[in-house]
């Protein structure tokens, strides 16, 4: 979602929305991670619509129910709309470059910003940095997240799965 | 899609259960290997490849819902058996034994399984990115992305048991029999079929069969394997309503929360 274009009503509830945070990356705002797809003002009305990550994310219903109520603290509409929308499916390339900062922070590593025609992809280690990593599981604590072992450091990190329509 | 033609709906709506009922059964299956499987990295991988699975069977009869066929609660967990859509290779118990009780599951068969399913469940949801019924256009092309790592990881157990001991070949081949006898019921589209095809919801059952042996047939290859001439539907017909006493048995142990307490949000 494009900021400057947005009016400035919309602006100030997208600023509501930086405060919403992934439960379960506290570092990291829904907005960052890309989820906000669209915020429409009508009247005393709210209109907003979120990406899953992935679909099974038990994690929706907190997300929803933390937005309506950052929502209400903040502003005075009558109607708070919050729906979540499977089309354009969310990917990871959706990730701003603040969020891929932040992702970082939390010991993550972003997604990476390439995949290989094979499918195959890479990360560099979060904490020093090394390129000389390995994936242990695809499949890591929550559905966006894969557990990588790097070889320098010696430490076990997580990174968030690349997920691309090409796949 | 002229959602004015009654036949039309009639094909989309039998469509959607078959959908949602094989995510369904297949799902609670997997996570009924939790805690069991041969390792905790599985243990791991697989609790979120069923975590998605569910995922993907709410969203199926989210479509169903929106479509006049009730609540999805309602849809998921209180239909009888004979209502249910889904194969029947999917419905099969994990193995002798119980959850709770001295499991004695077959790793071999939830390989074997898994990853035949994958793969047709991703070739039909690559048809449906194409499908004349938008909504469920949408819902397949964001399913199809995560089905991408479930391939991958059934792909990489079934080539290395398949490579592994002897022990290991003779169960596989073990459980390749049972799936084999039973896949054309995962393949099937039913009696509804041709007119799933006519309105272009999906590609026509053929196709879809002839693409899934396409996608097989290097890694059977690979693995020295002889694709069969025909598959079975050895356990009956399960996109008829035809099943057996493991799905009767799965849905009242699903179904005994639900029953407590319906209108209950859990
Ligand atoms: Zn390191």
């Amino acid at each position: 979602m494009i900021l400057f274009m947005l009016p400035e009503s919309e602006k100030l509830i997208m600023g509501t929305l930086q405060q919403v945070k992934d439960p379960e990356i506290d570092s990291i705002s829904i907005v960052e991670l890309g989820m906000v797809e669209k915020v429409e003002v009508r009247e005393n009305a709210v209109f907003i619509e979120l990406l899953p990550t992935f679909m099974g994310c038990p994690a929706l219903d907190i997300i929803r129910s933390n937005v309506e109520k950052a929502i209400r603290e903040s502003h005075n509409f009558h109607e708070i709309h919050v729906n979540f929308v499977y089309h354009p499916p969310w990917t990871s390339d959706r990730v701003s470059d603040e969020g891929r900062l932040r992702l970082k922070e939390f010991g993550i590593a972003p997604p990476p910003e390439r995949i290989a025609e094979t499918g195959e992809w890479h990360v560099d280690c979060p904490f020093c940095h090394s390129t000389y990593t390995t994936i242990d599981n695809i499949f890591g604590p929550t559905a966006c997240r894969s557990i990588l072992y790097c070889k320098t450091c010696k430490n076990p990190f997580e990174a968030m799965k690349p997920i691309s329509t090409i796949m | 899609m002229k959602m004015g033609d009654e036949a039309c709906k009639r094909a989309l709506i039998e469509l959607l259960y078959q959908l949602a009922d094989d995510d369904f059964i297949l799902a609670y299956r997997g996570s009924e290997w939790l805690g069991l499987a041969p390792h905790i990295e599985e243990d791991v991988a697989f609790s979120s490849i069923s975590q998605d699975t569910m995922g993907h069977a709410a969203m199926f009869y989210q479509l169903l819902t929106d479509l006049g066929e009730g609540d999805v609660d309602q849809l998921a967990h209180a239909r009888p058996s004979k209502e249910r859509k889904n194969a029947i290779l999917l419905e099969f118990v994990n193995g002798p034994g119980h959850y709770l009780s001295k499991p004695r599951y077959d790793w071999a068969f939830a390989v074997v399984r898994n990853y035949f399913y994958i793969q047709a469940k991703k070739i039909k949801m690559e048809s449906l990115k194409n499908s004349s019924y938008e909504p469920l256009a949408n819902v397949a092309l964001k399913v199809n992305i995560e089905l991408y790592y479930h391939l991958m990881h059934w792909r990489t157990w079934f080539v290395q048991l398949m490579n592994a001991d002897q022990t290991a070949r003779n169960r596989m081949e073990t459980a390749l029999t049972r799936a084999f006898a039973d896949f054309d019921g995962v393949l099937s589209l039913g009696s509804f079929g041709v007119e799933m095809a006519r309105y272009q919801l999906i590609e026509p059952e053929e196709m879809l069969k002839k693409k899934w042996e396409a996608y097989m047939q290097p890694v059977f290859d690979s693995v020295n394997l002889t694709m069969p001439v025909d598959f079975g539907k050895k356990s009956g017909d399960g996109r008829a309503g035809e099943h057996t006493a493991d799905l009767d048995r799965a849905l009242t142990i699903l179904g005994e929360v639900y029953f407590e307490d319906p209108a209950a949000i859990w």
